[in-house]
């Protein structure tokens, strides 16, 4: 029986796009670290074999632009929810044209696209968080009002609530989800501060799962036919104790993911991709 | 007498006429309508009318509907007035389908947005409801041109929607609403009542009217979100609203949230809604009506149909069978029982204790009577009779229906008890009928206890809600030789269970002492504490809502702010008191070694009530008691000269209402405690607090009111001569005292465990408190209470409940 808001975390496709060169000297970041090229690619090459091989997504990638150096981070150029894609209007000026080839692979997929032609708003994907009943969006450096209540037009079915986030590039620095109805938190005061706001904008009642380091709570929830609860996290080497919360979910394929270089530019596990699920539900 | 024709839109777009006297209530009109439709679950709807501005105003069915129209058409539109949360929980299929009927026009005109997917499966529903199967002869593309499923509908959604259609095949028409509502249920944008205002800098916001509280959106964009246990007063002023937060874990003070309405009547609007909403969704029962002032200003508008809860019971009583209604388009007979749709409304009514008026079995609030009881008696003792006998007449009809309900449930032991407690009673009739309806109301409040199973069920319970206090003892015996009789009374029933396996069994008889407090709002007139009289049922009245007109503020105490033990309230709030015990024998439980991790079955618990109410009622003219603890010699001490015990227990009394428990607990140590054997001394440490902790898990969420848990662990290291010669001498082995606090509620748990012989025995004795004011069904907070420790001893039985209830007459009105 067709149902709405069924199915949290199927998917069957994944958009990733390959690291420019560029990448190492001109992506924006917050830290002003160096960044070994070579170390990306191999960061990189690992998630999407783990997408194609361990995971058995159909993988869609889009070649490198150069123009671009962030244009790895997919996700903050897009939002996908059921069979609508929302391309995204980047709050950072050099990041604008990453849509481009996002929208045409996305409308090749056959998703109905919604575009922001608002030139007054902006949204990032990092700042949109999906729970499987509604979204948060994050206001940040990156995502405005205008942007949110753009997001709210286009999924009209789920209410769209907004965070400020503090201290951090975007409400997933911080947060995302870990399994149905369970948000992945890290402990910072910002963190903390953010997920209040959350649980008292919601109708609904989340479980947590606090982490100890931030950039930790940003993982990749699935649930795959034959497989289940699927995990995507961090490695115990960046972050030994946030590891350990995570082994700590049995029922979950835990699945860690190298991410330390990456890091440096503001990456996180799920800015890599856009996940599809092209399964007809209804 | 006057005759009008009243026009009334009904959801499915037809015009229904009935001629009213020109002063007849809206509840007339709003009767007809229910009866012309065949509708019983009513309580969710609600009849609308434009204003002279063209705003939608609700019908007040308690008051004549000249005095609310004005000028404006004698034209009325009938519609959903609260959306219910899960239309699964609706009883009849008629229901939900004029829940449907309603949802599509939401959607239509786009008060309700959906995306495009959901329009077109929720519209291939609603063809598969009216049409049934897809037929490929007949329903050719344009067969669906009568239907709108969306604001803007294209070609390419009809067309979606047509394929949708033929993949619901072999659907019934109620299953495809059901499906319907599953869906339609799930939009953010269901049932939010939305209102326009301005934030306090001026900036266009909305608010949203829900089920779970106000929304705040900007656009389409949630801003804020205020629920209901959060809010403490809903207020306006002018054209002015505003809401007083409770306090978070962080804040200190309350702090308010004004916003500007375009006008007066629109804030007023905006306040009705929330205090209908509030109390439809979020209490048990309405409120009890404010006593008339000799100056009232502002609005005293309170709801006075029947809340979620109670409609919802009363719904449970419907039998008929499943009326044939016909769905629009097709004029398909919906599943039809042949022959005419037949009502019986028996049940129904007299649940309602109607009886012989049946329009007025929903809205008693006009009653003329009451009014006058109210009028004539202004001494010292009115305010309480008056409650008491509003109560018994609400609930006097309904009494007997209820019990012999529970009856066939078979949880009949404690029955003996109410009757013994009867026979007892030197009472008048009225009495013995008022005692009777409480009995039934606590019963039910213990069957009954969740309708909605929710890990927080407890904690929403008692929000806001009286003073209680439960102490809850457990008692268990591990067996190593056959049990010896005459330990005390509770052997009786454990020797009767010795388990075959022998030796690691331990018998656990749990005693659970509840003492209630409550905060009346305002009661009006000052009576010595003494003698005031008890009442149970004081939130049962329906309320004398009057709502005039011409004010121009009003107030609202969504939750009245409430302390964890409230010393405080009781100096500063007028309180009633009352009290019950009940003590039980249940069979005993079997576990292993484990005295201490106790449960009891869930059968005994239930029964509790019944004994407990009797006290309650007892205690009219004595505040202070506890019966002792013998099962059966409890009932007629509220005549008797108190028995060494029963002194004991008056003199704990005070401590209990200020919530100190260690004072109790040695009182009550002597009782328990026996020892003759040589000291044999161990010492386990048992953290109730930790399965508190457990049930809210780490990961719990918004509105979970704990705010912090003290432990506090009291072990006795020297064994201690019982002082009660309760027959067998045991030794102490540990007594620990927990007390874990929140909001509103304070639960001390005390547990001691002796050595009897070869036995060892637990007792757990568990105090909690819950302070709030007659907001809330104390006995619905009271069997949760109960159900809540029994959840946490689920091996253990309750021997023993004792309510005591508080509540100060105040000198005057605040």
């Amino acid at each position: 029986m067709a149902e709405l808001m069924s199915g949290f975390g199927c998917f069957t496709h994944a958009m990733v796009r390959a690291v420019p060169q560029s990448l190492a000297r001109d992506a924006l970041r917050s830290g002003g670290l160096e960044v070994d090229l070579l170390k990306v690619q191999e960061e990189y090459e690992e998630y999407v074999s783990v997408l194609k091989h361990r995971l058995g997504l159909e993988v869609l990638e889009l070649p490198a632009d150069e123009a671009l150096p962030d244009c790895v981070f997919v996700e903050d150029a897009a939002v996908v929810c059921g069979d609508t894609a929302l391309v995204c209007r980047p709050g950072a000026q050099s990041r604008r044209r990453e849509t481009e080839a996002v929208k045409a692979a996305l409308t090749e997929l056959g998703l109905n696209i919604v575009e922001m032609t608002d030139e007054s708003a902006t949204l990032e994907g990092g700042d949109v968080l999906f729970t499987g009943r509604e979204f948060f969006v994050g206001l940040s450096k990156r995502t405005n009002q205008r942007g949110a209540e753009i997001l709210a037009d286009t999924f009209k079915d789920y209410a769209v609530s907004t965070v400020p986030v503090q201290d951090a590039l975007h409400l997933k620095s911080f947060c995302s989800m870990a399994g149905p109805g369970l948000i992945a938190i890290g402990s910072s005061e910002a963190a903390q501060k953010a997920l209040k706001i959350m649980q008292q904008m919601s109708d609904h009642r989340y479980d947590k799962l606090t982490l100890p380091d931030d950039s930790a709570a940003n993982c990749i929830y699935m649930n795959l036919p034959s497989k289940g609860d699927v995990l995507l996290h961090c490695t115990p080497e960046e972050f030994p104790e946030s590891a350990q919360v995570f082994e700590k979910l049995k029922d979950h394929m835990l699945i860690p993911v190298t991410n330390q270089e990456k890091a440096k530019v503001d990456g996180g596990l799920t800015c890599c991709s856009v996940l599809i699920n092209m399964k007809k539900n209804i | 007498m006057k005759m009008v024709v009243c026009h009334v839109t009904l959801l499915d777009g037809s015009q229904f006429s009935c001629e009213v006297e020109k002063r007849a209530k809206g509840q007339y009109l709003f009767f007809q309508v229910c009866d012309h439709l065949n509708l019983l679950e009513k309580d969710y709807f609600g009849l609308s009318f434009k204003d002279n501005a063209e705003q939608r105003c609700w019908l007040d069915v308690t008051k004549e509907i000249k005095r609310q129209i004005r000028n404006s058409q004698w034209q009325f539109v009938f519609s959903v007035k609260f959306y219910p949360p899960d239309p699964s929980q609706l009883t009849e299929d008629i229901t939900r389908y004029l829940l449907c009927l309603q949802l599509r026009q939401d959607i239509a005109s786009g008060r309700l947005p959906c995306s495009f997917v959901t329009h077109a499966l929720l519209g291939s529903y609603t063809l598969q409801g009216e049409l049934g199967d897809h037929d490929p002869e007949e329903h050719r593309l344009d067969y669906i041109s009568d239907f709108q499923f969306a604001p803007n509908q294209t070609k390419e959604l009809e067309e979606k929607v047509v394929e949708l259609h033929k993949s619901h095949r072999g659907m019934t028409p109620a299953q495809a609403d059901a499906q319907f509502l599953e869906n339609a249920k799930k939009l953010s944008m269901y049932g939010v009542d939305l209102h326009h205002a301005k934030d306090s800098e001026g900036v266009d916001i909305m608010l949203g009217v829900c089920s779970n509280g106000l929304l705040i959106y900007k656009d389409r964009l949630r801003i804020n979100r205020f629920a209901w246990p959060k809010i403490l007063k809903i207020s306006y002023k002018r054209s002015n609203f505003y809401i007083k937060i409770r306090p978070g874990e962080a804040e200190q003070f309350e702090s308010t949230v004004g916003f500007k309405l375009p006008n007066h009547r629109a804030a007023k609007r905006v306040w009705k809604v929330c205090v209908e909403h509030h109390t439809f969704f979020r209490l048990v029962s309405p409120e009890q009506p404010t006593k008339t002032k000799f100056l009232t200003l502002g609005s005293k508008f309170r709801y006075s149909g029947r809340t979620q809860a109670q409609t919802r019971q009363a719904s449970s009583l419907i039998d008929r069978p499943a009326p044939a209604f016909q769905r629009t388009s097709s004029k398909r007979i919906s599943r039809s029982l042949d022959g005419a749709p037949v009502v019986n409304v028996s049940d129904y009514s007299q649940a309602d204790g109607a009886g012989e008026n049946s329009p007025a079995l929903e809205l008693n609030s006009d009653s003329k009577s009451q009014q006058v009881e109210v009028m004539e008696r202004p001494n010292a003792d009115a305010a309480t009779s008056i409650t008491s006998e509003t109560a018994f007449e609400t609930d006097g009809a309904g009494a007997p229906q209820r019990k012999s309900k529970l009856r066939v449930q078979g949880e009949n032991i404690y029955v003996r008890h109410s009757n013994l407690m009867l026979e007892d009673l030197d009472k008048t009739q009225e009495d013995v009928l008022k005692h009777q309806a409480s009995i039934s109301e606590l019963k039910r409040s213990f069957m009954e206890a969740t309708p909605e199973p929710r890990p927080s069920q407890w904690d929403k319970h008692l929000t806001g809600s009286p003073a209680t206090t439960l102490r809850l003892q457990t008692h268990g015996v591990p067996q190593n030789t056959p049990p010896r009789p005459g330990t005390d009374s509770r052997d009786a029933s454990k020797s009767a269970e010795v388990k075959p396996e022998g030796n690691e069994v331990i018998e656990v008889v749990e005693e659970t002492v509840v003492i209630e407090e409550v905060v009346k709002a305002k009661p009006k007139s000052s009576t010595p504490e003494a003698s005031v009289p008890v009442e149970t049922e004081v939130k049962e009245e329906r309320s004398l809502s009057s709502d005039s007109e011409s004010e121009d503020e009003a107030e609202y105490h969504a939750q009245p702010p409430s302390t964890s033990i409230s010393t405080q309230q009781i100096k500063e709030e007028p309180e009633e008191e009352q009290e019950a015990e009940l003590s039980q024998q249940a069979p005993p439980s079997a576990i292993e070694s484990q005295p201490s991790a106790e449960a009891a079955d869930p059968g005994p618990a239930a029964e509790e009530e019944k004994a407990a109410q009797p006290h309650e009622e007892e205690r009219t003219d004595k505040p202070l008691l506890t019966p002792d603890e013998a099962p059966n010699g409890h009932a007629p001490q509220g005549e008797a000269p108190p028995s060494p015990q029963t002194a004991a227990a008056d003199e704990e009394e005070p401590h209990i209402v200020n919530g100190s428990a260690s004072r109790v607990e040695t009182e009550h140590l002597p009782q328990v405690i026996c020892c003759s054997e040589p000291p044999v001394v161990k010492t386990e440490m048992v953290t109730i607090s930790d399965t508190f902790a457990a049930q809210k898990t780490e990961i719990s969420t918004k509105e979970v009111p704990i705010v912090h848990t003290e432990t506090k662990t009291i072990t006795y290291e020297a064994a201690q001569l019982d002082g009660n010669g309760d027959g067998e001498p045991g030794v102490l082995m540990t007594a620990q005292t927990i007390t874990s606090e929140s909001l509103c509620t304070t639960t001390t748990t005390h547990i001691t465990k002796t050595l009897k012989g070869g036995q060892s025995e637990t007792r757990i004795e568990k105090r909690i408190v819950i302070t709030g004011d007659s907001d809330i069904d104390h006995d619905q907070a009271l069997a949760q209470a109960i159900k809540e420790a029994k959840e946490q001893h689920p091996d253990m039985s309750v021997t023993r409940v004792v309510v005591h209830k508080e509540t100060e007459l105040a000198e005057d009105e605040d």
